[in-house]
């Protein structure tokens, strides 16, 4: 891997309908991360989300349809891919996600020597809970995942993501858009490429809109998804090809 | 035995249809396949009832008209699961075109200098997060 005078990183920022924080959001990262570059992906917004970003400094990608964060961020990798970024992160646009951070996952990419970094919410760092159901199953997300990537994972369905070229040229090629796809499929995906995950804790602020819903039936329905997710994705055909660049 | 008249004479129908739909490339032969087939096998029962009872017998079923309701049953569950999954290819092949699309755009836009007064213009119902 590249000294880090020399790597080229990019922050990659799925955005659907999100004038109101995308902005600031953007300046933000700019003004965290010295020297990335961002690429705010959006995802078919009716708003003004395009314009918001472009004046906020990112270049912006335009999904002429929705596709759902999966699609939104294969576009992001693809970008990155041709423009020959080494290092891709995903940071969304509500503001949940701290561009304080990235720092913080670089740092960690290389200490742990790993092609993808996850900035966990659970791992002791910041106040971010959950209860009930919902905790549950990300309890058995976690421990599932955490067994096929082969080292401790404790929040799998954080899109807070460092992947470097090893990793986004395996996203570039696929990347789910299916429900859960962009986390828990492609961390599938990624470990059974051979490449390896590591995790760091991270503080994460509270979203700006919106509310994870604790309400028995939708968490019952998000343990059905994320089990059936889970499944499809362990019995799928390994996808060949990526080798960790790393490890090298 | 007009009854069974009436059930070749429909089909009949139905072929020239599917016919007429594949003439004008309204319709794939992949897709018409299925229904062209079922259809020839909708007219040798109508001209060949007896066969329906024969076939019900071997497989044990006492009404042969069950038999036939069963099978037309499972024969539309098939064709949904096919279309389910030809639309779903036709998704993913969106998907990518979109992706293209958006990155050929940047590219584009760095090359061709070009007042940029709105956002591009939404298309209608295409915003919505699962169609």
């Amino acid at each position: 891997m590249p000294n880090d005078s020399t790597r080229r990183v990019l922050v990659v920022v799925p955005a659907w309908n999100e004038e109101q924080t995308v902005g600031a959001t953007v300046a933000e990262i700019l003004a965290a991360a010295t020297g990335a570059d961002v690429v705010v992906v959006n995802d078919g917004s009716t708003d003004a989300t395009s314009d918001v970003a472009r004046s906020a400094g990112a270049a912006v990608l335009d999904l002429p349809i929705n596709l759902g964060v999966g699609g939104a961020m294969r576009a992001g990798y693809r970008f990155a891919l041709r423009h020959g970024y080494d290092i891709a992160i995903q940071v969304d646009a509500d503001g949940q996600h701290d561009p304080a951070e990235i720092g913080t996952l670089l740092e960690a990419m290389d200490r742990q020597k790993v092609d993808i970094m996850i900035g966990a919410r659970f791992a002791g760092v910041g106040d971010y809970d959950v209860h009930g159901p919902r905790r549950w199953t990300m309890r058995l997300l976690s421990s599932v995942l955490s067994r096929v990537a082969r080292t401790r994972l404790t929040d799998t369905t954080s899109g807070f993501k460092a992947s470097n070229r090893a990793a986004i040229t395996l996203f570039a090629a696929d990347y789910p858009a299916e429900y859960l796809g962009d986390t828990i499929e492609s961390l599938v995906i990624a470990s059974r490429a051979g490449l390896r995950v590591g995790q760091v804790g991270v503080s994460m602020r509270p979203r700006a809109g919106g509310q994870p819903s604790h309400r028995p039936f939708r968490a019952a329905v998000f343990l059905g998804r994320a089990a059936l997710a889970l499944l499809i994705a362990l019995s799928r055909p390994v996808t060949a090809g990526a080798a960790s660049e790393s490890r090298a | 035995m007009s009854g069974y008249l009436f059930a070749v004479a429909l089909t009949a129908i139905v072929l020239a249809m599917l016919f007429v739909l594949m003439r004008t490339r309204r319709i794939r032969e992949k897709y018409a396949a299925v229904w062209i087939a079922l259809a020839l096998a909708v007219i040798v029962l109508g001209i060949f009832p007896r066969l329906a009872f024969w076939v019900a017998a071997l497989v044990g079923v006492e009404t042969p008209a069950n038999l036939l309701f069963a099978l037309a049953f499972v024969v539309l569950l098939l064709v949904c699961i096919q279309l389910s999954v030809e639309v779903s290819g036709l998704e993913e092949e969106t998907r990518t075109l979109a992706e293209e699309i958006a990155l050929l755009r940047y590219d584009v836009d760095k090359v061709v200098e070009r007042p940029r007064a709105h956002a591009p213009e939404p298309e209608a119902g295409g915003t919505d997060p699962a169609p």
